[in-house]
């Protein structure tokens, strides 16, 4: 009786702490397997409106800096060093999407030129102010791997 | 001058325009840069043995038509105003020696020739590699009795600009062999190949990985610096070395190195050493 109260009080407490954030994967606990994450880092589908902006936000994704997208035609200068992503959706499934996004070292080797942007493996010296940070949310790669998976 | 940067600036729009709509591979331009119709200069050069790379390149091939015209003319090349200003600061004492430049080194045009095509060189005092800039200021210190100059101060620039045009056209060769420069070098070439900051990016990233690409509007080049000082239309202004290497470690998201620090020192070396054979195009025009 009294166990059954104390958990019942606990489960309450972590309610009433919880929120979008505390749910989220941490980079740490992230893994890629088969070059794929099979659960979203939030829990939740990510919303692909959301996650056009910021594929073309500089500040966030800005992942127009590398890689063309026809369907982004409003917005100049596309970058060439990543391949185009027109039609990604159809070469790599939405959980190969998201593990590319997270860390695509850890998909295409350690040579790749693309950041992990949900991935603690950086490089030296980071900026005082981002240690330990990740380049995106984890709401924020769920939305562009939402957008992603429309590009087909 | 400010209209004339920004008019250019629009016609880079325009091309940008034409490009984002083809994603075609843009390959660095098939161009000769003869400046003013007759100083012809190396802008592609057979790599030194040790190079990752077939063929070396001025990045003045990776800039736009209206770019590259801006250089193979010295009434339009906005740096020239800098090698003026240099000039000016060369015939000019300073310090308690009541001395100048040419007080001791008298015309440039002879004296300095070669200079800006040689450096990084061994200083054996400082038992370290020195560049244009460190050496004006032991000059300063030691023969002028003045202030050696802060790093980027406008005289900073206009003088090593003036010394190194004395070069024009005369292929980049770093001397590995005096002192301790081949460690230096391999110092420099360790710092370029390191990823820096949250991007995890290094320099061979861009500049040797993806030169010939563009990211975003922004065509990659080799990164090489034999046009260093470079006036940058982006910044309308004359842009040292250890500024750039500064701003792109900074892009990355990373913390960078203070100017002519030991790290920043080593890859001068390096990088210099990556353009051997191209010609000196102080004060080259960049985007």
């Amino acid at each position: 009786m009294f166990l059954t109260r104390v958990v019942f009080a606990a489960a309450l407490l972590l309610v009433g702490a919880s929120s979008v954030q505390a749910m989220d994967l941490s980079p740490d606990a992230v893994k890629i397997e088969d070059d794929a994450i099979e659960v979203s880092l939030t829990g939740k589908e990510g919303d692909p409106a959301a996650g056009r902006k910021y594929f073309a936000n500089r500040k966030l994704g800005n992942c127009l800096a590398c890689h063309a997208n026809k369907e982004m035609s409003e917005h100049l200068f596309h970058g060439e060093v990543g391949p185009p992503l027109d039609g990604v959706a159809e070469r790599y499934t939405p959980e190969e999407l998201r593990a590319i996004v997270v860390n695509s070292k850890a998909v295409f080797g350690p040579e790749t030129v693309m950041p992990g942007f949900y991935s603690l493996d950086v490089g030296k010296d980071v900026r005082k102010d981002l240690v330990g940070k990740t380049i995106l949310t984890a709401e924020e790669v769920e939305s562009i791997v939402a957008y992603l998976v429309t590009l087909k | 001058m400010l209209k004339k940067t920004r008019m250019l600036a629009a016609v880079a729009a325009v091309a940008g325009f034409a490009l984002a709509g083809s994603y075609a591979v843009a390959e660095p331009a098939d161009d000769d840069l003869v400046i003013d119709g007759t100083m012809k200069m190396t802008v592609r050069a057979k790599p030194p043995e040790g190079h990752p790379l077939d063929e070396v390149r001025s990045g003045w091939l990776y800039r736009t038509e209206e770019t590259r015209a801006l250089e193979e003319d010295t009434f339009q090349n906005p740096g020239m105003l800098y090698v003026e200003r240099g000039e000016e600061i060369w015939n000019t004492a300073d310090g308690k020696a009541g001395k100048s430049c040419a007080s001791c080194h008298g015309e440039a045009a002879a004296s300095m020739k070669g200079v800006g095509a040689s450096f990084p060189k061994w200083d054996a005092d400082a038992k370290r590699p020195i560049n244009i800039e460190l050496r004006i200021n032991k000059c300063r210190q030691e023969n002028m009795q003045a202030e050696p100059y802060k790093f980027d101060h406008a005289d900073q620039k206009a003088l090593t600009t003036y010394i190194k045009h004395q070069s024009l056209g005369m292929p980049v060769s770093v001397d590995l062999s005096q002192g301790d420069m081949q460690s230096w070098w391999e110092k420099g070439k360790e710092t370029y190949y390191t990823r820096t900051g949250q991007l995890n990016l290094s320099c061979a990233s861009c500049h040797e990985l993806n030169n010939g690409k563009y990211i975003r509007a922004d065509h990659l080049s080799q990164g090489n610096v034999n046009g260093f000082p470079t006036y940058r239309l982006k910044q309308a202004n004359m842009v040292s070395l250890h500024n750039r290497f500064r701003g792109c470690i900074r892009d990355t998201r990373a913390e960078y190195p203070k100017a002519f620090t030991d790290v920043l020192m080593a890859l001068e070396v390096y990088v210099t050493w990556r353009g051997t054979g191209l010609s000196v195009e102080t004060p080259a025009v960049r985007q």
